[in-house]
């Protein structure tokens, strides 16, 4: 079975994002990018499944400007086999990207698709939904484990509530969560075979997609700073100042 | 700052800092605290840095390391130094002079000193003699076809974690026109070989954790197949592989001071005193303007030293340069930084206080940075016959 994984380059998750003093959006000059963490330990599952048998190739995707290569390198330096980089400069919509990888998806037929279930920059966690549908897959989002058997995948969830179990079938496209496992370092064997391991470039318009936004973006700006709070020396305070000032009791 | 590096050794550069990130940073204060590195902790880095390959990585590939060049090993070096070096010490780098092992040396020491199954020290210094060698004490006779060495060595870095020392001994002297100079020959001592004995040695200002080490030598005897390189061989075995010492001191300063800066830029721009970020005032932002000018000139001399090796350019002034400005450009990196934070540098709350003290040994240890001038004069005016 082939695995294809999605990997998103982002804002270093060290980094201390900064709005652009012109609030057209998040400074990224001079600033450290890395792979999307969640992205990571989608990958990490699909060595470990390759590792156990399950995965026969690992193919790592990723949309965005030409540095998105730098992010598919890191993931062939992890353990994937190969890359697909759509290169395209500019925002992109979480619809966009779900069609671009749907047509990817018909041309390269994966057994299963991961993705991680956010990117850490724009926080949507809409494309592993978006895909699933447009693919007519099921779908196992913010998966904590993933355990195939005859029946296709038995999943768990990270639910609100705590832990959910569901058995889907396969195909299917998987948005892993953050306990699902820990990714490895990129090894200096593998970082150096990295280089010989092929990336084959293509374009929104190759996979005839429109990349175009739909929403315009008015206005970037940072959250209002949180005033420091007060220490009060008891319970009957607490619930005074709960009653008197704060008003919600 | 840029050096054109090929994705390779930028994916180097990452995982190695992401390493020391996720593996070093969160046990420094437990080192800095308890000056000693838990067993169960060393032999956890040493495990993991064996699992992703890099263990042994300035070895080359036919002795099983990882056969990377001086550029991309003073990369890996450079990313090390941002982390405590009692904990850096096991992501382990033996000694290249190593590679002067002959014959049964190779699969008695250099083959498991780079598999991770025997760990190394190098022992020169001594009490008496320090940057001036010839002064050594420390001494063997021939005893039949044996050698017995009588003498002490001290400040000797990692010894405590070490199945082997790499001792240079005095064995014997010539006169030359510029007094009697020693002739010396290098051996490898196995810890528990009778007649050789280590103890603790002093409480430094630097490096809490990464302990130095006082060894002693009473009629010890080692077999003549103990002997690194020739006999007498002492200076050749040094003049071909201890090169590398001075570099990695430079390149571990690069990083330190980066890292020592990023918290300096970090608390200049957060930081308020008189209503505005304390950035805003020239007094600082030259500070951070001087720092990181600084730093990437000593990054810059430091690759291009290493790069210099790879090309096999001569390079011995050029790494006493890197040697003698990182470390230079570490001290007064790591004090502005603290003088930005103010009292709360001083505090151990926040890794300055350390940063500053650990600064203070890289301007003496591998040559002082007087010895570096030195160097550097010499290697100038010598060919113009001055």
């Amino acid at each position: 079975m082939k695995a294809l994984v999605c990997v998103k380059r982002v804002i270093d998750y060290n980094v201390k994002v900064r709005v652009k003093s012109d609030e057209t959006g998040v400074e990224l000059n001079n600033v450290k990018m890395a792979m999307n963490p969640f992205d990571e330990i989608a990958v990490e599952q699909a060595i470990r499944m390759k590792e156990a048998g399950a995965v026969s190739e690992i193919v790592v995707v990723s949309i965005g400007p030409k540095q998105a290569q730098e992010t598919i390198r890191t993931g062939l330096a992890m353990g994937a086999d190969r890359g697909i980089h759509v290169e395209h400069d500019g925002e992109l919509e979480p619809l966009a990207i779900a069609k671009m990888l749907k047509a990817l998806v018909e041309k390269e037929e994966p057994g299963i698709v991961f993705c991680g279930k956010q990117a850490i920059d724009g926080d949507n966690n809409q494309t592993p939904q978006m895909l699933s549908a447009l693919l007519g897959w099921p779908q196992g989002t913010f998966a904590s484990g993933v355990e195939l058997n005859d029946a296709g995948a038995l999943i768990t969830r990270e639910v609100d509530g705590g832990l959910e179990d569901i058995q889907i079938n396969m195909p299917a496209v998987l948005s892993v969560d953050l306990r699902l496992n820990e990714p490895r370092y990129a090894s200096l064997p593998n970082i150096m075979k990295a280089k010989k391991k092929p990336i084959d470039g293509t374009t929104p318009a190759d996979l005839g997609v429109d990349p175009a936004p739909r929403l315009t973006t008015l206005k970037v700006t940072e959250p209002p700073a949180r005033a420091a709070g007060v220490k009060v020396a008891s319970v009957a305070e607490l619930v005074a100042k709960l009653r008197d000032e704060a008003k919600v009791i | 700052m840029s050096f054109p590096l090929t994705p390779e050794q930028d994916m180097i550069v990452e995982t190695v800092r992401k390493f020391v990130e996720t593996e070093i940073y969160p046990y420094e204060d437990e080192v800095e605290r308890s000056g000693h590195v838990r067993p169960e902790l060393a032999e956890a880095i040493k495990a993991k840095t064996q699992e992703i390959g890099f263990y042994g990585c300035n070895f080359p590939e036919e002795v099983g390391g990882a056969g990377l060049n001086h550029l991309e090993f003073a990369l890996v070096e450079r990313e090390l130094g941002r982390g405590s070096m009692a904990l850096t010490h096991f992501f382990g780098r033996p000694q290249n002079i190593l590679m002067a092992c002959q014959g049964d040396q190779r699969e008695r020491y250099l083959l498991p000193a780079v598999r991770g199954e025997r760990m190394d020290a190098l022992a020169m210094t001594e009490p008496g003699a320090g940057s001036d060698i010839r002064g050594m004490k420390c001494h063997a006779r021939r005893d039949g076809s044996d050698w017995i060495v009588n003498g002490s060595k001290h400040f000797i870095s990692g010894a405590d974690h070490a199945d082997f020392v790499i001792v240079f001994v005095a064995t014997g002297e010539d006169q030359t026109p510029r007094g009697p100079k020693k002739r010396i020959t290098t051996f490898l001592v196995d810890r528990g070989t009778p007649g050789f004995v280590m103890r603790d040695g002093y409480e430094s200002v630097s490096h809490r954790g990464y302990k130095n080490m006082i060894l002693e030598f009473d009629d010890c005897r080692l077999p003549a197949d103990q002997v690194l390189g020739d006999v007498d061989g002492g200076y050749d075995v040094m003049n071909t592989w201890l090169y590398a010492t001075r570099l990695t001191v430079a390149t571990m300063a690069v990083g330190r001071a980066r890292r020592t800066f990023d918290m300096a830029l970090n608390y200049a721009a957060e930081r308020e005193q008189f209503g505005q970020k304390i950035g805003r005032f020239q007094g600082v932002s030259f500070q951070l303007a001087d720092m990181i000018t600084e730093i990437d000139a000593s990054d810059l001399l430091t690759l291009s030293a290493a790069h210099r090796l790879d090309v096999g350019l001569p390079a011995n002034r050029e790494i006493a340069s890197a040697k003698l400005y990182a470390t230079e450009c570490l001290a007064r990196v790591t004090d502005a930084a603290l003088q930005i934070h103010g009292g709360m540098g001083l505090m151990n709350d926040l890794p300055l206080e350390r940063f500053w003290r650990d600064a203070r040994v890289e301007r003496i240890w591998d040559g002082t940075s007087e010895i570096q001038r030195h160097i550097i004069g010499r290697e100038l005016l010598r060919p113009l016959g001055c």
